[in-house]
């Protein structure tokens, strides 16, 4: 008896061994499967969000209203990977604080205002406003993440990034083309969803389609990236549509002139630039 | 070996779905919402292959295989981006909600064109800033560009460079705005428009321009700002021409029957105006310490013929602190304003010196509405030496208390994907027993034009008090703008 289970346990070894080298033998895409929920969401964190040390770019939002009104804001947004002093982040996967500033150029209204952001992981964000004509630094209260910015249907959170910890992952599906992911709030009462899916483009992580849900299942917000572009060898949306039936309408969004890397100073981000854009890097 | 392998496969793959259902049935498998609802509740992964009704398809660059080679799109400059000029046209017009014997019925009526120009290169520029204005209410053709009265208000006309990388330098008229209140200012002593603010004009024309030349150094630990103003820029303050008010030596109201005449100090280089500022953030929070030497920005004190209004040397210093508190802004600012010409405060002709100090905290309330925001302030102005004060006070005048306080309450909230803007902004003195509100509701109807209605409410118990002297001015105002 003890000689035949040894046999057994001999065997099932080596069927797992050799399960574990056939895997590793087929195809590398492969592994790519093996991923975790949170570590897909990772990627597409960073994707989204954190390629390369730094990035601008010019952005063109149409915002159409339910009577088909239409109404066009342009802005340029700088961002900047906050790293810790002394640390190198060789392989471009820190997924930590970050800096942003927004200056809108149209419409006239808003003209020369500036927002900047300093994005913290574990706590609540710092926002300040420059408002040109009143040369005023105005500091904003940042507890309210899912409000619209600038009016469109896009919400500060989708501009910036959601954090990932405030919801729980869940892999649903693996396609062709995508890790269909479903997240569900950890506090339902901060947001205005019950979950929503997300379709993460195998091959790069770039989110196609995100799509949010009511507590009666009905689907409410879609997300939908129309247009991607290798920029610097990085994946990039460069256009994309949000639509919100509760608001009703939609928001399309465009990218243009998209740069990385382009060696941002951290001193950019401090109220001397709010009140004197950089215009260097806002072009 | 090799005639084992198609069985180890063949081993292997029960082993493998075993496993993956194992693994499936370990997590909580969530409902497939609806439109999914026909495919079989499968564990992940074995649906490798199939492509759901929803499948988005792959937007444009996107690819299962290889990707493409870059290509970056370009901006296309527009002649917008080559000539800079913007602004926009306005029609604002305003009653007095009551009869007021000693100004107009119409509070505000006036065409305005606001033009706006700028130039940068790499490290300097220059700005352009002035409105055009039609006013049959003032019907005053003579400009006088000092006080922005006329068909000309020049707002800015400055030049700007960066000589040292660590200095920035502007000279020239220009729009200046420091500290941390909401509409209260302590440390801010660049001049205001009070007038354009109580007939309600636009709040950005509550800041008159400064001609001045701001110094600004960057350091490693500190920031330091230094304004030069060569010749005394007051504040647009009530005269009488547009706003009646209390009138201490005729001990009535009073309005253009009596319009205040003020001995301005004008002697360039030697009437001039220093503001420092040195701050620095640490972590979240920013600080700030202020120096001031100048004159009261108000004429609040008089020549001894008690013929004119004057404005007394003042120093100011004060520090302020701004940061995240709970879920909101906190701040704090004080300002202890040294009235140089009557330090013991024994001259009834010259106002004492003060401390002045201010709260405030502003805080978004999600869960009671979206986009609606609560500011509160209070602020108080405390008399030194109020004991040599009450001893020459001539006889007959009323006595200021020693400390008035105003609170303020700010409530906004945004509607119609933030196209409506309601506001209304109250201050409260219990010391005074007087308030002033400003109910504001602003509706953008495109990307071009926009409507505006609003007051200007003051009310109290006393016609003497800061407020309260102002309460025939109560006023509503209806604007229309065109942006361009």
């Amino acid at each position: 008896m003890i000689t035949q289970t040894n046999h057994l346990l001999a065997i099932g070894l080596f069927l797992v061994l050799a399960a574990a080298i056939a895997s590793a033998g087929e195809d590398p895409g492969q592994t790519a499967d093996q991923l975790t929920a949170d570590e897909i969401v990772d990627n597409a964190m960073r994707v989204s969000y954190y390629q390369g040390a730094d990035g601008s770019a010019r952005v063109k939002m149409t915002i159409t209203d339910p009577q088909g009104r239409v109404r066009d804001r342009e802005l340029s947004i700088i961002r900047r990977d906050d790293l810790p002093k002394d640390e190198e982040d060789k392989n471009d996967e820190f997924l930590g604080d970050q800096k942003f500033y927004v200056y809108f150029k149209r419409p006239a209204d808003v003209r020369k205002m500036a927002f900047m952001v300093y994005k913290h992981v574990n706590a609540a964000d710092d926002r300040w406003l420059y408002l040109s004509s009143l040369d005023l630094v105005k500091r904003i209260a940042s507890t309210e993440e899912r409000t619209s910015f600038a009016g469109s249907h896009f919400f500060y959170e989708d501009v910036s990034g959601r954090n990932k910890e405030e919801d729980v992952h869940e892999l649903l599906q693996t396609t062709k083309s995508y890790y269909v992911m479903k997240n569900t709030p950890k506090n339902p009462d901060l947001v205005e969803f019950a979950h929503y899916k997300t379709w993460i483009h195998r091959k790069t992580f770039i989110v196609v389609k995100a799509e949010y849900y009511d507590d009666k299942g009905e689907k409410y917000r879609e997300y939908k990236a129309v247009k991607v572009e290798h920029v610097q060898g990085y994946p990039t949306v460069t256009r994309a549509r949000m639509t919100d039936d509760r608001i009703g309408g939609y928001t399309d969004v465009e990218y243009s002139s998209v740069k990385y890397n382009i060696g941002l100073p951290d001193k950019i981000f401090t109220e001397r630039y709010l009140r004197k854009a950089p215009i260097k890097y806002l072009r | 070996m090799n005639a084992e392998m198609p069985l180890l496969r063949f081993l292997l793959l029960p082993v493998l779905v075993a496993g993956l259902a194992f693994l499936a049935s370990a997590q909580d498998e969530p409902d497939l919402p609806d439109g999914l609802g026909d495919a079989p509740e499968l564990p992940a992964g074995l649906h490798a292959d199939d492509e759901p009704a929803d499948e988005p398809d792959l937007p444009d660059g996107l690819f299962d295989d290889a990707p493409p080679p870059d290509e970056p799109s370009e901006h296309r400059k527009t002649l917008r981006d080559i000539l800079d000029l913007t602004g926009f046209l306005e029609v604002r017009g305003g009653l007095r909600t009551q009869r007021d014997n000693y100004e107009k019925d119409a509070s505000i009526g006036e065409t305005r064109l606001h033009l706006e120009t700028e130039t940068r290169g790499a490290t300097s520029g220059i700005e352009a800033v002035a409105d055009f204005l039609y006013d049959p209410v003032l019907n005053r053709p003579d400009i006088d560009i000092e006080d922005g009265q006329g068909w000309i208000d020049l707002r800015a006309a400055n030049a700007y460079f960066t000589p040292v990388p660590t200095m920035d330098v502007k000279i020239g008229r220009q729009i200046l705005t420091w500290g941390t209140g909401d509409l209260l200012f302590v440390n801010d002593l660049f001049p205001k428009d009070w007038v354009s603010f109580f007939i309600g004009r636009d709040v950005e024309y509550l800041k008159a321009p400064s001609d001045a030349a701001k110094v600004s150094l960057f350091g490693e630990n500190a920031n330091l700002d230094v304004i030069y103003t060569p010749q005394f820029d007051p504040d647009r303050f009530i005269t009488g021409r547009r706003i009646s008010y209390y009138n201490s030596t005729l001990g009535r109201i009073a309005g253009r029957d009596a319009i205040v005449q003020a001995q301005t100090p004008d002697a360039p280089f030697r009437d001039d105006e220093v503001a420092l500022r040195l701050y620095r953030n640490i972590a979240a929070y920013e600080l700030a310490l202020y120096g001031y030497h100048g004159f009261w920005k108000t004429p609040v004190g008089r020549n001894a013929a008690g013929t004119k209004a004057t404005f007394p040397r003042l120093s100011v210093y004060g520090a302020s602190v701004r940061g995240p508190l709970r879920k909101g802004i906190g701040n704090v600012e004080i300002g202890y304003y040294d009235s140089e010409q009557d330090r013991s405060g024994s001259d009834p002709l010259v106002r004492n010196s003060e401390l002045r100090m201010l709260l405030g905290y502003e805080q978004d309330l999600p869960r009671i509405a979206k986009d609606f925001t609560l500011g509160l302030q209070y602020y108080l102005e405390r008399m030194m030496g109020r004991r040599a004060y009450r001893r020459t006070l001539p006889a007959g005048t009323p006595a200021k208390g020693r400390d008035r306080h105003v609170f303020t309450v700010r409530l906004t909230r945004l509607l119609w994907q933030q196209n409506l803007k309601l506001s209304l902004f109250t201050f409260y003195s219990p010391s005074d027993s007087d308030t002033y509100l400003r109910p504001n509701a602003n509706y953008k109807i495109n990307d071009h034009w926009s409507v505006e209605v609003g007051g200007n409410v003051f009310g109290g118990k006393h016609r003497t008090t800061f407020f309260g002297q102002f309460e025939n001015n109560s006023n509503v105002y209806a604007a229309m703008r065109y942006s361009f």
